[in-house]
């Protein structure tokens, strides 16, 4: 029984537990419930993984109507794989997110954030599974509302512009996405993405279907801050309450980029793509995207925003894999989704129990905590080695993977702009270090009374950031679910080439 | 001419799309822009809509010696896309609002100054 509606069960679960939590009291309760809520729907989508982890594919018919004129949910080793990552990056943020949230946001308000939180996942993780295009549409405006709402929660009043900021662009670029839909389904007359994928390759010179591709690959380069339009993402991430940056670091762009492979692969073909300059535009941007925004990382003078823009330097990797479009390389995408969501997670995890130690996210606040908080500073070392791809830990190997796709096309410019941005991280990271650990205590600093007291963060919040940071350690020498399952999907993705 | 008048539902949605886009753009003030974003919101209803209608087709009720009917389907996405933009709509006035409390402007220039001078 369970089985059968494995798929739909993953997104409805947390849609009706948001109303659910809405109306509890503020309290632990709310947080009890979506914390239950989150490790039942990462349950499922592990069992769903398993299932589909052989190489065949849930086809789920919503309502009983056939598709394509029904709204299906197709779900293949890809798909599986991205619900894995969002369902346990909120399993793990849930647990941290009972000190920290009790910390950041007034207590009134609780119920209410774990509601929009659960929309948020419930967006990101329908996106993740429909296999329907304007039902993509739906889900993402869902998970986007409501964290344009979680943002808004942050303590300084920058957090509102920011929010407001984000729901402008944000809203811009799904509004381009539909535009995008609306030419397509007035070419094809469908929108199940399968079938768009079978009607398309007759229409592949059609001037429309030229513009629904640009309109749609703009709207979603918005959406994933590829560079140069990133401007929403670092005021966002470093005035976001800390969960709520840790969870979207973790998941929100790595499920646009998810869909960017969709679009790209299964909808379009490579084929479509190769024959518009979409490609080397890609790889243009991500080359300028990843030097120039490690270079900005390396000048930021607070810590979220100095990872905000590392996560911007490292969604052009991802999208690397995309433009360079080989098996490898998509491989090497879909891997560096699942690994950066762990490192980023970890870091912000790390960086979040600092705050919640000194109650600032700035540097300076930062001198010498390290010798205080031996377990918090050792995650950001373990954490900050696999940002940068140290052998041993997860971020060397989606690295290994794109580096090899790179010298298989002959791209040695890429290659060296791979290895330059990796250098690049070893300074940011290494400001980090500095601070915390060479640096002496400032005594003249107002956070000086709290500092001299702080102590190791407590245990709720060092369990989830170590979890996440052995993982980091564990995939760096078990690929078989990494890997293994990112070949899965790329058979499905790039059939063409497989045969 | 027949550029022109023939796709003129096109046409209008293109002026209107990019009267909104422009307003978005160039505005500072932060209800204008929510203003703007409606604009452009609405161009796409309408390209939808447009798109949905069947030359010589029938309103899309089942009767008796119709035999064309117009494509509902367009119709009923817009009715989504429509529900999605009053939500964002009052979510950006509602940020409007806490901003103008938090800032005592809504004007983007005011409020940049306001936090370089911090």
């Amino acid at each position: 029984m369970i089985e059968s509606h494995l798929s739909l069960l993953i997104v409805v679960l947390p849609l009706l537990a948001a109303p659910v939590i809405a109306v509890l009291p503020n309290g632990r309760l709310p947080w009890a419930v979506s914390t239950f809520v989150s490790w039942s729907v990462f349950y499922l989508a592990a069992w769903q993984l398993m299932n589909v982890s052989s190489g065949n594919v849930i086809s789920y018919e919503l309502g009983g109507w056939a598709p394509p004129w029904g709204i299906e949910y197709r779900i293949d080793a890809a798909n599986a794989l991205v619900a894995l990552i969002v369902s346990g990056i909120a399993a793990l943020t849930l647990p941290y997110a009972l000190k920290s949230v009790i910390k950041e946001i007034p207590q009134k308000q609780h119920a209410l954030f774990y509601a929009a939180f659960m929309l948020c996942l419930t967006g990101l993780l329908g996106i993740a599974q429909t296999g329907d295009i304007f039902n993509l549409f739906v889900f993402l405006e869902i998970s986007s509302l409501s964290s344009y709402a979680l943002i808004s929660l942050g303590k300084k009043r920058q957090a509102l512009t920011a929010a407001y900021q984000y729901l402008i662009m944000g809203t811009i670029g799904a509004t381009f996405f539909i535009i995008g839909v609306g030419l397509l389904y007035a070419m094809t007359g469908t929108l199940n993405m399968a079938d768009l994928s079978q009607r398309l390759p007759e229409l592949y010179e059609h001037r429309t279907i030229h513009t629904a591709f640009a309109f749609i690959m703009v709207g979603f380069a918005l959406k994933l801050a590829l560079f140069p339009l990133h401007l929403w993402l670092p005021n966002a991430y470093t005035y976001a309450p800390t969960v709520v940056t840790i969870f979207l670091a973790a998941t929100s762009t790595k499920v646009a980029v998810y869909v960017m492979l969709r679009v790209v692969f299964t909808v379009f073909g490579f084929s479509f793509i190769e024959n518009t300059p979409a490609d080397e535009l890609f790889l243009l941007l991500c080359v300028m995207g990843i030097l120039m925004m490690s270079f900005y990382a390396i000048y930021q003078k607070d810590s979220k925003r100095l990872l905000a823009y590392s996560s911007v330097a490292q969604v052009g990797y991802m999208m690397l894999g995309i433009g360079l479009g080989s098996m490898l390389s998509v491989t090497a995408t879909l891997v560096h989704l699942f690994n950066h969501a762990l490192i980023k997670g970890a870091l912000f995890m790390a960086i979040g129990a600092l705050i919640y130690r000194v109650g600032s996210s700035r540097l300076e606040h930062f001198s010498g905590l390290g010798k205080q908080m031996p377990w918090t500073f050792t995650a950001i070392v373990i954490g900050g080695l696999s940002l940068i791809g140290v052998p041993g830990t997860a971020g060397f190997i989606s690295k290994w993977y794109l580096v090899l796709a790179a010298i298989e096309q002959q791209h040695w410019l890429i290659v060296i702009v791979i290895l330059a941005g990796s250098l690049l991280a070893v300074i940011y990271v290494w400001k980090l270090v500095e601070v915390l650990y060479f640096k002496q205590t400032n005594e003249n600093s107002q956070y000086t009374s709290q500092q001299t007291h702080s102590k190791e963060a407590p245990l709720m919040l060092l369990i989830p950031m170590w979890v996440l940071v052995i993982a980091n350690v564990y995939f760096g020498f078990n690929t078989e679910l990494t890997v293994g399952t990112a070949e899965q999907a790329v058979k499905l993705l790039l059939p063409s080439v497989n045969q | 001419m027949d550029i022109i008048l023939g796709h003129y539902n096109y046409w209008l949605v293109i002026i209107i799309m990019m009267a909104g886009f422009y307003t978005v753009i160039s505005r500072g003030n932060l209800v204008k822009k929510i203003v703007g974003l409606n604009i452009f919101q609405v161009s796409v209803f309408l390209l939808y809509i447009s798109i949905g209608n069947v030359k010589e087709g029938a309103v899309p009720i089942i009767e008796k010696g119709v035999t064309l009917y117009s494509n509902p389907l367009p119709h009923v996405l817009i009715l989504t896309a429509i529900v999605v933009g009053v939500a964002t709509t009052a979510l950006g006035l509602a940020l409007v609002i806490r901003i103008k409390e938090a800032y005592g402007t809504i004007e983007e220039d005011d409020i940049h100054n306001q936090d370089q001078s911090l």
